[in-house]
This record gives C-alpha cells, sequence and structure tokens, in this order.
C-alpha cells in the first residue's frame, strides 16, 4: 500500500506536469492566432470552451459509484496535491477578481481579510484537521453526531451548513455569470446556464473524487493566470519582475502622489462642485413634497426658453431628455435625490491615504476603525476554521499526518495569491494617479476608453470642471475592474485577458463546486443515509447523493438568476454564521471531554443566535426584508462582524451548560481518545463506510 | 484502549505546543493589528511595518507555524509510539 500511494503520487505528478505544459502550448498557440488576426471574442469563446471541456474530461475520468470514493476521493490524496485543491476550492470569484479591488479602494483597511483568510488557517491546522482526519467519517454533521451522540446536533449541523454554503455558492454561480457574460458577449442567464453545465461536469459523476482532481487543475491556471499581469505591471514601473519584494518603493511614491492629489487645487475645485451638487439635492430634499413641482417647471421653463430663442439643436435636446429622465412621482423623486446625494456627498472627500492604517478625523473614529479591521480579521480567521467546505477536505488525506501536511500546502498554495493582492492593488492605483490622473482628455491610455464604452459602472470619467484634464474626483472605478483590466493597464495582448477571465472562471468554478458538494452531501449522507434510511445499499446512496446534488444546482441557478443585492455582504455574513455555528462545539468537542450533548445543542443555538440576532438588527437590507427594529450598533461593530459575539457567546454557553448536565458516556470519552492519537493500540475504528 | 504515561505525555506535549504556537499567531495577528498606528512610524524598504506585516509578513509566519508544527508533531508521534502505520 505504501509502494502504490507513492507510485500513486509519482504518476500524479507526472500527469499535471504535462497538463500544464499542454495548457502553455494552448496559450501560446492562440496568442499566435492572436496576431494572425483572430478576434477577441473567438479568443474568448475558445478560453471558455476549452477549459469546461477539459474539467469534463477529469470529471468523466474520475467517475465513480464507490461510497468511499464519492464522499472523500477514497482517502489517498497525498498532502500536496490536496493542499492544490484546498486552495483552489478556497479562493473563490472574490478573492480572485474582488480583493485586488478591495485593497485598491480601502488601503490598510482591507487586508483585514487577507489577515483573516489566512490566518484562520492556523486554527485549522493546529486545533482541527489532524483531529477530524483521525475520525474520518464523510461529513463534520458525522463529527457532531458521533462526539455529541444523537440525531438533534447532527441537524443543527446539516442546517448550519445549507445556510453557509448556500449563500456562499450563489456568489459563486453568479461571478461565473459575470465572466461569462463579459467575456464572450453572452447574456447574464445563458452565462449562468454555462457555468452550471461547468459545475455539473466536474462534481455529478465523480462527487468528492472528481472535484479534487479537477480543483488541481483549475489551481494550476488560476495561480498562472493571475501572476502573468502582475509581473509585467511590475517590470513596467520598477523594472523587476518580482513585484511582492519591490513594490514599496511604489507604495512610497504612491502617498506622495495622494498627497500632491489632496493640496491639488484643481482637485479641490472638482470636490467643490460635488459639494455644492450634494447641497443641491440635499435642498430639493427638504422642500419636498412642493420642490417636486417646482424643479419640473424650471425644466419645463428651460424647454421653452430654448425654443423660442432656436437655441442650437445639441442644447435644445439635452433639456428636453433632462425633462423626460425627471422623476414620475415625488416619491421617485425622493428616491432619485437621495442617490444623487450619497453619490455627491462620496465624491468630496480627497483620496484615502493607502498605506495609513485606521484614518479618521479624531481619536473616536480611529478606535472604531480599529475595532472593525480587528472584528473582520477575527471572523474570517474563526469562519475559515468553521466553512464545511473546507473541513471536509481533510478528510481526503491518506493519514493524520498527511492530514497535518496538507494544511501547510494549502496555505502555502493560498499564499502565492494573497502575497500578490496587496502589490496588486498598489501598481495599478499608482499607474491610474500617474498616468491617468493629471493627464489631458485627449492623451488618455487606450484600455481607459476601451472599459469606458464596456461598462461606465466599471469606469467613467466626466470632466466636471471643463478643464480638459482628468481629476481623480472625476473618476468613478469598479472595483472588479483592477484584476480585469490589469492585462491592459500593462500593455498586454488579448490572449492574457481571456487568460485572466479563465482564472477568474476556474476559480468560481472550483469553489462552486466544493460547495454544492457540501450541501448535497449534508442532505444525502447524513439526512437520508444517517437518519432516514440506514439500510440503504451503497448503490441507492450514490443515486441519491448525485440526484440531490442536481436538484441543489439548479435552485442555486435559480436564486443567482433572480440577481439578489449584496452578495459580498452575505458572503462575508456565511463567515460569522459558521463561525459562531460550529467553531466552539467543533473545537470543545475534541480539546474537553466534559463538553456534553446539552451544552453543544444549547451552545449552536446560543452562538448562531446572538450572530443572527445581531445581523438582523443592524444590517439595513435584512432590517427591511424580516422588518425588524434597528438596534444601536455595540461598541460601533459591523454586522459582518457579528461573529465577534457569536463565538464567545456559544463557548461561554457549551461551557456552563455542560458542567449543568452529566458527562458524556464512557464511549464518547473514547472516542475523544481516539482522535487525539494518530495510532492507538486496540484502537477502535470510526472510518465511515 | 488504556492509556498509558508515554500516552498522557504525549498530549500534553501537543497541548503545549499547540498553545505556544496559538499564543505566536495571536501576538502578530491582534497586539499587532492594535498598536499598528505606532509601528506605522517604522518603515522598511518602503513599507510602513504594519503596512508590511498585514500585506505580507504574516503570511510568511502563519505558513512557518503550520509547517513548525506539522514537523514537531511528527517528531511527536514517533516518540510516543502513537504515528500511523505504513499501510493505513
Amino acid at each position: 500500500m505504501a509502494t502504490s500511494q507513492k507510485s500513486f503520487t509519482q504518476q500524479l505528478k507526472k500527469y499535471y506536469t504535462f497538463y500544464t505544459g499542454g495548457f502553455v502550448v494552448f496559450v501560446t498557440l492562440l496568442a499566435i492566432a492572436e496576431q494572425m488576426g483572430m478576434s477577441n471574442k473567438w479568443i474568448g469563446y475558445c478560453f471558455l470552451v476549452f477549459t469546461i471541456l477539459l474539467y469534463a474530461g477529469i470529471g468523466i475520468m474520475s467517475r465513480t459509484v464507490e461510497v468511499a470514493e464519492y464522499y472523500v476521493a477514497g482517502r489517498r490524496v497525498p498532502a500536496f496535491f490536496n493542499g492544490m485543491a484546498t486552495g483552489a476550492d478556497w479562493m473563490s470569484a472574490a478573492s480572485f477578481i474582488g480583493m485586488a479591488g478591495t485593497l485598491y479602494f480601502s488601503g490598510f483597511q482591507g487586508l483585514s481579510f487577507i489577515m483573516g483568510w489566512t490566518g484562520g488557517y492556523v486554527l485549522v491546522a493546529l486545533l482541527l484537521a489532524p483531529y477530524l482526519r483521525k475520525f474520518g467519517q464523510f461529513t463534520i454533521p458525522d463529527f457532531l453526531g458521533a462526539r455529541y451522540g444523537g440525531n438533534i446536533v447532527r441537524s443543527f449541523g446539516v442546517m448550519a451548513a445549507i445556510l453557509c454554503s448556500f449563500t456562499y455558492v450563489v456568489a459563486q454561480i453568479y461571478g461565473v455569470g459575470i465572466i461569462t457574460s463579459r467575456f464572450t458577449g453572452l447574456e447574464f442567464g445563458i452565462g449562468v446556464f454555462v457555468g452550471l453545465a461547468g459545475i455539473l461536469v466536474c462534481s455529478f459523476l465523480g462527487g468528492m473524487r472528481a472535484v479534487t482532481w479537477t480543483q488541481v487543475a483549475q489551481y494550476i491556471i488560476l495561480i498562472v493566470a493571475y501572476m502573468i499581469p502582475v509581473v509585467w505591471l511590475s517590470v513596467k514601473h520598477t523594472g523587476v519582475p518580482i513585484p511582492q519584494a519591490v513594490y514599496g518603493k511604489v507604495l512610497e511614491r504612491l502617498t506622495e502622489r495622494e498627497k500632491e492629489l489632496t493640496a491639488d487645487p484643481k482637485e479641490q475645485e472638482v470636490r467643490q462642485i460635488f459639494a455644492s451638487r450634494a447641497k443641491a439635492a440635499d435642498d430639493k430634499l427638504k422642500g419636498l413634497p412642493a420642490s417636486y413641482q417646482t424643479e419640473k417647471d424650471v425644466l419645463a421653463k428651460k424647454v421653452e426658453d430654448l425654443r423660442t430663442a432656436a437655441a442650437p439643436k445639441a442644447e435644445l435636446d439635452a433639456a428636453e431628455a433632462a425633462l423626460k429622465k425627471y422623476p414620475a412621482s415625488a416619491d421617485e423623486a425622493k428616491e432619485q435625490w437621495t442617490k444623487d446625494k450619497a453619490s455627491a456627498t462620496g465624491r468630496t472627500a480627497p483620496p484615502r491615504p493607502h498605506a495609513t492604517p485606521y484614518p479618521g478625523k479624531d481619536e473616536a473614529a480611529r478606535d472604531t476603525a480599529r475595532l472593525n479591521f480587528i472584528g473582520v480579521v477575527f471572523c474570517m480567521m474563526f469562519g475559515t476554521a468553521a466553512l464545511p467546505h473546507i473541513l471536509m477536505r481533510y478528510y481526503t488525506t491518506p493519514s493524520v499526518q498527511e492530514a497535518r501536511v496538507s494544511v501547510f500546502w494549502s496555505l502555502f498554495f493560498i499564499f502565492l495569491l494573497y502575497f500578490t493582492a496587496p502589490a496588486l492593488a498598489v501598481l495599478a492605483k499608482f499607474d491610474v494617479y500617474t498616468l491617468v490622473i493629471g493627464k489631458s482628455f485627449a492623451e488618455l491610455p487606450r484600455w481607459v476608453n476601451a472599459w469606458q464604452s464596456v461598462d461606465a459602472s466599471l469606469l467613467s470619467i466626466v470632466d466636471i470642471n471643463k478643464d480638459g484634464i482628468v481629476q481623480l474626483a472625476e473618476m468613478v472605478i469598479g472595483g472588479d475592474i483592477i484584476v480585469l483590466a490589469t492585462p491592459e493597464i500593462a500593455g498586454l495582448p488579448y490572449v492574457i485577458s481571456g487568460l485572466v477571465a479563465a482564472g477568474g472562471l476556474a476559480a468560481a468554478l472550483s469553489t462552486a463546486d466544493g460547495l454544492l458538494l457540501t450541501i448535497a452531501n449534508a442532505l444525502s449522507h447524513d439526512l437520508y443515509y444517517k437518519m432516514i434510511n440506514p439500510n440503504a445499499s451503497p448503490t441507492m446512496r450514490i443515486t441519491v447523493a448525485k440526484s440531490l446534488l442536481l436538484v441543489v444546482a439548479i435552485i442555486a441557478a435559480y436564486v443567482t438568476s433572480l440577481k439578489p443585492g449584496n452578495i459580498l455582504f452575505l458572503v462575508g455574513a456565511a463567515f460569522s454564521m459558521a463561525a459562531s455555528a460550529f467553531f466552539p462545539a467543533l473545537v470543545m468537542g475534541i480539546f474537553w471531554k466534559r463538553a456534553s450533548k446539552w451544552g453543544a445543542i444549547i451552545g449552536i443555538i446560543a452562538g448562531l443566535g446572538v450572530c443572527l440576532y445581531y445581523m438582523v438588527h443592524t444590517y439595513p437590507t435584512f432590517i427591511s426584508w424580516f422588518g425588524t427594529t434597528p438596534i444601536k450598533k455595540w461598541f460601533g461593530l459591523e454586522p459582518i462582524s457579528a461573529g465577534m459575539f457569536g463565538v464567545p457567546v456559544g463557548i461561554v454557553t457549551i461551557w456552563i451548560v455542560s458542567l449543568l448536565t452529566p458527562a458524556p458516556e464512557k464511549e464518547v470519552q473514547e472516542l475523544v481518545d481516539h482522535v487525539r492519537y494518530p495510532s492507538l493500540a486496540g484502537d477502535i475504528d470510526t472510518r465511515g463506510t | 484502549m488504556q492509556l498509558t504515561q508515554s500516552h498522557i505525555d504525549y498530549w500534553q506535549k501537543n497541548l503545549r505546543l499547540t498553545a505556544i504556537l496559538l499564543a505566536i499567531w495571536f501576538v502578530v495577528t491582534y497586539v499587532m493589528a492594535w498598536f499598528a498606528i505606532p509601528l506605522a512610524e517604522i518603515k522598511i524598504f518602503g513599507w510602513p511595518l504594519s503596512f508590511y506585516m498585514a500585506a505580507q509578513g504574516l503570511r510568511v509566519v502563519y505558513v512557518a507555524i503550520i509547517g513548525y508544527y506539522a514537523l514537531a508533531m511528527r517528531k511527536n508521534d514517533l516518540e510516543h509510539g502513537v504515528h500511523e502505520g505504513e499501510e493505513d
């Protein structure tokens, strides 16, 4: 077995080396085709079709009808490859496309996310992965069910797993829809459908086994796609191809440039214009409902005057369009003006200093910024150590030691991308601040005009003060553009843009696969097999698992096509919820033998309850959805970090209730000893079959 | 399944190691974040120290903690005879 595992690893290395080589050849061929005149649209299609066919191929080769293969890839995934698969499982569309954009806008404050998303692996490695691997069943509710005895804890586990994973998977399918529609010109709805097909070909036939091997393939594509443009951009600005090592100098120059822009009289002029616009909108709002009619009359009169004065047609058309666009009722006007006021107010502030921690106008504002930074770090870390689709991956290694090493490789592969994102944000910002801002509208770089025409929400520059020069305050830029447009900013051919899109697609697909499998397995294994029909035959179990996967995928795609708003918030919320629900019960179950069944049950309810209570009463969208009464934020903490209350409450509750209820039975205590030691003489066997 | 003194030592050692590594993890993450404003005064190669740690440095510390734990625990497993057989 040992030798066969070794040769299996060798074989894998050979396969994936060939695969990477083949992918490089494919990209090179497309690059040549582009030089020979292949259109951008066809390059986009080629990347889309080729990569999805590739994942389908791996999916078909990994098809299986065996239970252990389907749920945990036969428990023989070597640490190195499990690390890569976890990396792809972990890094979602938000990491790949959104992360650098978040860092671009929020500077130091945005670093809380990457701190949390990497530091959480320390908790996984030290507190969870080796013990879960020794336990060795199929799902996280499995562990809760065995440790705390009975179906109540198990069903809480199932519910919490579905709650966290479903919000997350919707965000992934959304990302797939955006990427496919942007790079191929397909409609969003069709993009979602294509994405769904891409997800199902990976997971349907082979479950965890197929997902694992496609995730390794997807990791390779996504990391290559992320690195190439950043390296190029680094050469452009520093002459050194290792951006992570040299962008400190660029950051210094960026900080200088920020000071210039803050003091620049032209910038101040534009910010002043926005301030007076905000005030005008505010006056109109205050004058409601009377102002609705007076404003309308003003516009109508202007059209009349222009007409009688026989003004130039363009001027007249503009005035007529303004009248036509005027809100149809006082309520609509209120909505419109509130929006106008907010967007104008947002543009009156000088640039936010990128490198400064917790900027704020006074001590109290800085303290709140610091608390929220720490809150996000805390929740992302404990959420990482509690999300079922990640923890599940450590069931697939051949041994406890391999599970420990595997967490190391996981973080190493995640590290490669997260080490680079802050550099990309600084380089891209420096590029924009020096090569776009302060230039005349006539000499803008080509990518600016190209992206302005694609989507005004991603990039739009309007000459507000009519001086023919671009001021920073005149530019509106969307976060996603940072990664998507980097190849063009760096002056690379379109084939690299296609590669980046393929990378984003790989990131979204791989995460969606892991999540869908988690949801479907919680239903098919925990709910169906363990609770409803324990006598089901292996064939029956696999059939149920696959059917549920299909159903869950279709429901997820349907929800996505409704375009629910605030997806990024929901993803963050999933971390807080997972942390509050799972972390205390899992970790205390391993490290404290006394933790009892009722301790766990009430602890999960209390932790998750506090977390949900806080979110539902502080987050505006939830308040309007559920009609709750808003409460004052505790210590000024944002709703995304609700887990900062949920986790401690969960821990304390488990502690108190466990001490008040009888100690767990002898079998449970033996189970705890069993998971603590990689191997014991006369060991019980808890492996799932 | 009876735990021997060696087994108990093994677990104590594991707990100690886990506690020390978590303490390091806590200090570099949360104590650093708490004092980020004064730490930003220190500059290394152009980066303010707190920015550098949050953006790059911590990643290295985390990977090192996990790598060290895996190595140290393998040694601990072997010393106390609880390592896994070749075939498992």
